[in-house]
């Protein structure tokens, strides 16, 4: 069932004055993963960044316009009931370095103050932890620091405490970016994963990528939305020039 | 050429001379300080110097419990106010590290740091114990909170600021609210360089004199009244030294021993705990 979960509305963003989002308006549907594609400097994180509201942490930063989550405007709704129901992972690993594995994934749980017995907590933990196809390599160090992990693992890791919470929307900041070849391919074959269950919405420099896990692309250019389109159309018949010079590596 | 090699290497080996003579000449006095109060110190203290009060000229034996206690006292009261404070400020600034309130917290951080002790320990006695009418072990611990702010406040700014930011913004991603980030995230993830600045600074003013002169005063009598005057180990050891008596003089040794020891105990677990709970990003 495709309904739009997301919606950004004349939306505009700012740090100082300095515009980085000219008037995106875009619609995702749920269950669908949307690569945000585009020159460095173009505004796709700044624009993942504003749909849970992690723009607003920058001293300076500004928004403007309406980005609707499932009908209702980000900007008017309890940060932290959006921000649970969004999750993110961050372009660099970052788990928490004083916990253990286990309690990185259940941290969304413990932080919030939220109360689970053992043995739900037990069963988040490994649900997750099989989700993101770690289980098996870590279910004997469950109790190590998280930081011990190579890289890709510990993305992976990042990737599961996000999805621990059940959020409806998984926002990935250049999730691959930092990881070997390896790590990147489990990486994109979990995102196919999780498209079962999530709306993805994954900002990328690689083309390839883009055009390997999402059913959507969007490309962004100097703070502007220039095309948006099923990812097929965009990568075979893409209607701007400029996307045209990206997507053939003429600039960018 | 070759005999351009040669000089450079000549070159290198005499840095590394000058490098290790430096450490060494710096060195040896400290070692000289520590092997001296041990040799002297040692044979002063036995369990009645611990647990005794001092006794008056002309008789033997005498303690420094009052001291040892009013030295505990007075440090354990200036570290409950000092390290609440402290890592409070030092979160503040590393927080709004833009402000301009911050900037000149900062620099007033950075003043009273080089306040000397005996001045803060005048303006203690100008505005509490004129004011309360009278010395007291609080009015020493509040010079003593003065003296180890500055400390707490700095190293908990400094560790604070070398945490990544992505940290903060993995747990504000999950909808955790930002005062349980930096109660939960933030602080424990910094805890070993806030730690180790605050035992840094406990073991500092341990050994302060001066802002006792005028706020604890010293007491000859066993005391544990925030009230009222009480003794305190550099006190203890300042007032033995220079009284002309040979085994007062053996008393300053034992209590300058004892606090060394206590110093250097501390250290060793402040070792220990970085080491243990050594937080790697």
């Amino acid at each position: 069932m495709a309904s739009t979960i997301l919606k950004a509305e004349n939306f505009n963003a700012f740090f100082g004055k300095n515009q980085v989002l000219k008037n995106i308006n875009m619609e995702i549907q749920n269950n669908n993963v949307v690569a945000v594609m585009g020159p460095s400097g173009c505004g796709k994180t700044t624009f993942v960044r504003c749909v849970n509201r992690m723009h607003e942490l920058t001293p300076d930063a500004t928004a403007s316009g309406k980005i609707y989550f499932d009908g209702d405007d980000v900007y008017k709704m309890n940060l932290i009931v959006l921000r649970r129901k969004i999750g993110m992972v961050f372009q660099r690993p970052n788990p928490f370095p004083t916990m253990s594995i286990y309690q990185n994934v259940v941290a969304g749980y413990s932080l919030n103050g939220i109360k689970l017995d053992k043995i739900k907590r037990d069963e988040i933990v490994e649900s997750a932890l099989t989700k993101v196809s770690l289980w098996d390599e870590v279910k004997d160090s469950l109790h190590k620091k998280g930081t011990f992990l190579s890289g890709g693992q510990q993305q992976r890791l990042c990737i599961a405490r996000a999805i621990s919470m059940n959020p409806e929307i998984l926002l990935l900041d250049e999730p691959t970016s930092a990881l070997d070849p390896i790590s990147t391919a489990k990486v994109e074959e979990l995102i196919y994963e999780l498209k079962k269950n999530y709306t993805i919405l994954i900002v990328t420099h690689n083309m390839q990528q883009a055009a390997r896990i999402s059913d959507k692309t969007a490309f962004f250019y100097l703070g502007e939305l220039l095309e948006y389109n099923d990812t097929k159309e965009i990568f075979t018949n893409p209607k701007h020039e400029k996307t045209q010079n990206y997507i053939t590596g003429r600039f960018g | 050429m070759d005999k351009n090699i040669k000089y450079r290497n000549f070159k290198n080996l005499f840095f590394k001379g000058i490098v290790i003579v430096f450490t060494s000449v710096c060195t040896l006095p400290l070692l000289l300080v520590l092997y001296r109060i041990f040799k002297e110190g040692i044979s002063a203290i036995n369990w009645s110097f611990l647990v005794n009060l001092p006794k008056p000229v002309g008789e033997t034996g005498g303690g420094i419990a009052n001291a040892l206690v009013g030295s505990a006292i007075i440090v354990l009261v200036a570290s409950i106010i000092a390290i609440p404070f402290g890592v409070c400020i030092g979160v503040y600034l590393s927080e709004y590290r833009k402000s301009k309130f911050a900037y000149w917290v900062l620099l007033s951080v950075d003043v009273l740091q080089g306040i000397p002790s005996i001045v803060i320990g005048i303006i203690i006695y100008l505005w509490v114990v004129k004011t309360m009418g009278g010395f007291s072990a609080f009015s020493g611990s509040l010079a003593l909170t003065l003296l180890m702010l500055p400390s707490i406040i700095k190293s908990t700014e400094e560790t604070l600021k070398l945490i990544p930011d992505s940290l903060k913004e993995a747990s504000l991603s999950l909808g955790v609210p930002y005062y349980r980030t930096i109660l939960k995230v933030i602080l424990p993830s910094g805890i070993t360089g806030i730690l180790s600045g605050t035992i840094l600074s406990v073991s500092r003013v341990a050994g302060e004199t001066a802002p006792l002169l005028f706020t604890a005063f010293g007491n000859p009598f066993m005391n544990t009244n925030l009230m009222k005057p009480i003794s305190s180990m550099p006190a203890v050891i300042f007032n033995y030294a220079i009284s002309p008596y040979e085994d007062w003089h053996k008393l300053a040794w034992g209590a300058a021993f004892i606090l060394i020891s206590v110093i250097l105990i501390l250290n060793i677990i402040t070792k220990i705990a970085q080491r243990r709970w050594r937080v790697q990003f």
